[in-house]
C-alpha cells in the first residue's frame, strides 16, 4: 500500500489529527508538568481513565464520558489530598492503587463486552471515531483556552509560588485548574494513543525543550513543535511499515529528547560567549556558575 | 517606576495565637510613609508570620492592622515582597529577566512578556545586567537573590516587605543590596520592612527597630530598643548589647557561652554566627 492510497483512508486521516490534537494538548501542559514536578501525575490520571470508563461502562454506557468526568473527580482528590506539593506524589499513590482496584471491581459488575473499558488503557489510535474526533477538539480547545488565560501567572505560581502569593496569584485554585486540565488532556490522548504512550507526549516534549531555551515562550513553542512531530511523524513512519505507531512514537519522542541533551550545552556555551563578547566588563562578581552538566558535555565544544 | 509614596502601617493591640500558642500580643507599632522598620527576633519568633499578617494573607486573632487606613488587602499591587530565599531548580526553563518580568505584570492573565520598560532598570539597580539572561538556576545564591529584589523593584512597591533578603550574601554584597533598597525607598518615599537576624547590615538605614521574642515584644529607635535592659526585659534573663566597631552583637548573658542568648534560636543561626562572633549571636 503505498502511502497516498493511506492518506485518503478516513481511518488514517482521523489517526492524523487525532494524534495532532493530541499532541498540541500534551505539549501545552508539558512545560508545566515539567516545572512543577507532575510526572507522576500524568501517570497516575492516565492510568486511572480506565476506572472512570468502566463507571461509564456501568452506568450510562458511554466509557468516555465516564473517563472524563473521572478525570475531573480525579484531579479534584490529587489536589485535595495532596495540597502540599511534597505530598502530592504519595497522595496520587494512595489514590491511584484505590481507583485501579474500584475499576476492576466495576467492571466485574459489568455484563457486557468489557473491551471498551481495557481499550482506553492502550488505546486504539486507527480506530479513532468521529464522535472522539469531536471530544479530543473540544479538550484541545478547553486547554488552548486555559492556557491562553492563565499561562503567566500560572509560570509565576509554578516557579516562585512565595511571591506569587504576596502579589495576589490565586496558587492554590491555579494549581487545582492545572490539574483538571492536565487530567483531561491526559484522558483524552490515553483513549487514542494508550496510557504509556501518554508519557512520552505529556512530559518528554518540554523535558527537551527545557535544554535548548530558558524562556518561557520558545520552550513551550518547541514543547508543542515536538509533539506534534513525534505523534505525527511517528503516524506516518509506521504508514511506512509494518510496525506499530506507538514504537515510532515514543522513539521519535526519545531522539528529540537525547538530541536536546547533547546539543543543549553546545547552545548554552556559544550564548555564553557570545554575551561575553557584547558585555567586556562584567559586572564584578558577576559570572555565572559554571553549568552544573553532569554528562554528555563534549570535550570540545566546537563553534561553528 | 513612578514616584508613588510610601504606605504608613498601624498596629493596635495586635495579637496572633496559633491555638493555645501566642505567637505575640497587644503589639502596637506605627510605621510612617517612607520610613524603614527592621524586625529582629529569634527564629520561630514570629518575625515572618508578620510579614503575612502585613501581606494579608493571615487574619490577627485580636486587634487591628492598617496600612495607609485599611486593612491589608491581599494581593495588593502596591506591595513589594522578597520571600525567604529558595534556590532554583537548574533545570528551570526561566531567565533573571522573566523573574524580574513578573514583578511587573506576573499577576495579570495572559501570556509572558518578554520586555517591559520597567525590567531594565531594576535590573541595573540591582547591577544584574551581567547575568540576566543566563537560566535562573544555574546564578549562584547571590545573583538569584539580587534577581528576586529586583522583581520586587520592578513593580514600584508603596510598601517593601523584605524577609531575610541578606542571607548567602556576602558582607559587601549585603551593603550594596541595602543601598539599592535604600536608594529605591529615598526616591520613591516607599516604606520597607525588613525581617533579618543581623541588625549590623541595616544599622545605617533603620528608623525603627521591633525585637520580638518569647511572645513579648519592644519597639522604637535602634539605641532605646537594642540595649542590655530592653532585650533583658524581653527575655526574662541577662542579655549583653556589645556594640564593637560598628557592629551590634548581642549575647546571652547566663556565661554558658555561644549560643545561649536565644532561647529558641535554631542550630543553623547560630552556627552562621557563631563563625563571626565565636562569643555569641551577632546581630
Amino acid at each position: 500500500m503505498g502511502i497516498g492510497f493511506l492518506l485518503q483512508q478516513p481511518f488514517a486521516q482521523h489517526a492524523l489529527l487525532a494524534a495532532a490534537l493530541v499532541a498540541v494538548s500534551c505539549g501545552l501542559i508539558s512545560p508545566f508538568v515539567v516545572t512543577r514536578g507532575m510526572a507522576f501525575a500524568v501517570h497516575g490520571t492516565a492510568e486511572l481513565a480506565f476506572t472512570g470508563a468502566a463507571a461509564g461502562l456501568l452506568v450510562a454506557n458511554n466509557p468516555v464520558v465516564g473517563a472524563l468526568i473521572g478525570a475531573v473527580v480525579v484531579a479534584v482528590l490529587i489536589s485535595a489530598f495532596g495540597g502540599q506539593q511534597s505530598e502530592r506524589d504519595s497522595a496520587i499513590g494512595v489514590i491511584l492503587a484505590f481507583g485501579m482496584g474500584i475499576g476492576v471491581l466495576l467492571l466485574s459488575f459489568y455484563q457486557g463486552f468489557a473491551t471498551a473499558a481495557t481499550n482506553i488503557l492502550f488505546g486504539n489510535i486507527f480506530g479513532v471515531s468521529g464522535s472522539q474526533l469531536v471530544i479530543l477538539l473540544v479538550i484541545c480547545l478547553i486547554v488552548m483556552i486555559v492556557m491562553g488565560v492563565c499561562y503567566r501567572p500560572l509560570l509565576f505560581a509554578s516557579v516562585d509560588p512565595d511571591a506569587a502569593e504576596a502579589r495576589g496569584v490565586p496558587v492554590g485554585r491555579l494549581g487545582l485548574l492545572f490539574m483538571i486540565v492536565l487530567a483531561l488532556s491526559v484522558t483524552g490522548a490515553a483513549q487514542v494513543v494508550g496510557t504509556l504512550l501518554v508519557l512520552s507526549l505529556a512530559i518528554t516534549p518540554a523535558a527537551a525543550a527545557q535544554r535548548l531555551s530558558a524562556s518561557p515562550l520558545t520552550v513551550a513553542g518547541l514543547s508543542i513543535l515536538f509533539a506534534v512531530a513525534a505523534a505525527d511523524g511517528g503516524l506516518l513512519a509506521s504508514f511506512q511499515s509494518n510496525v506499530k505507531a506507538s514504537v515510532f512514537i515514543t522513539s521519535i519522542s526519545f531522539a528529540i529528547y537525547v538530541a536536546a541533551r547533547l546539543a543543549g550545552p553546545l547552545l548554552r556555551d556559544r550564548r555564553r560567549r557570545q554575551q561575553h563578547q557584547s558585555q567586556p566588563a562584567g559586572h564584578g562578581t558577576a559570572q555565572p556558575r559554571p553549568a552544573p552538566e553532569p554528562s554528555g558535555r563534549p570535550a570540545t565544544a566546537g563553534e561553528p | 517606576m513612578n514616584a508613588s509614596g510610601g504606605a504608613a502601617v498601624a498596629l493596635r493591640g495586635a495579637t496572633l495565637r496559633f491555638g493555645e500558642h501566642v505567637i505575640w500580643e497587644n503589639l502596637d507599632l506605627d510605621v510612617a510613609a517612607g520610613e524603614c522598620l527592621v524586625i529582629l527576633g529569634p527564629n520561630g519568633a514570629g518575625k515572618t508570620t508578620l510579614l503575612k499578617v502585613l501581606l494579608g494573607q493571615l487574619k490577627l486573632s485580636a486587634g487591628t492592622i492598617t496600612i495607609d487606613g485599611r486593612p491589608p488587602g491581599r494581593g495588593s499591587a502596591a506591595d513589594g515582597y522578597v520571600a525567604q530565599q529558595r534556590i532554583f531548580d537548574p533545570a528551570l526553563p526561566i531567565r533573571g529577566r522573566d523573574l524580574v518580568q513578573f514583578g511587573v505584570d506576573g499577576h495579570r492573565p495572559g501570556l509572558p512578556r518578554t520586555r517591559a520598560r520597567q525590567v531594565d532598570p531594576a535590573i541595573e539597580a540591582v547591577g544584574a545586567q551581567g547575568y540576566a539572561d543566563v537560566p535562573i538556576g544555574l546564578l549562584s545564591g547571590g545573583q538569584q537573590q539580587r534577581l528576586r529584589i529586583a522583581q520586587a523593584l520592578a513593580g514600584s512597591p508603596r510598601l517593601l516587605l523584605c524577609d531575610e533578603p541578606l542571607t548567602s550574601l556576602d558582607p559587601s554584597a549585603q551593603a550594596e543590596i541595602v543601598a539599592v533598597i535604600d536608594r529605591h525607598r529615598r526616591e520613591h518615599g516607599s516604606t520597607v520592612v525588613y525581617v533579618t537576624h543581623e541588625i549590623t547590615p541595616v544599622a545605617g538605614v533603620v528608623d525603627q527597630v521591633l525585637y520580638v521574642a518569647a511572645g513579648r515584644w519592644a519597639a522604637g529607635p535602634a539605641d532605646t530598643v537594642l540595649t542590655t535592659r530592653t532585650l533583658s526585659a524581653l527575655y526574662g534573663t541577662h542579655i549583653d548589647v556589645i556594640r564593637v566597631h560598628g557592629h551590634i552583637v548581642i549575647v546571652g548573658g547566663d556565661g554558658t557561652g555561644p549560643g545561649s542568648c536565644h532561647p529558641r534560636d535554631d542550630r543553623a543561626s547560630r552556627g552562621r554566627h557563631a563563625r563571626r562572633a565565636p562569643q555569641g549571636q551577632e546581630h
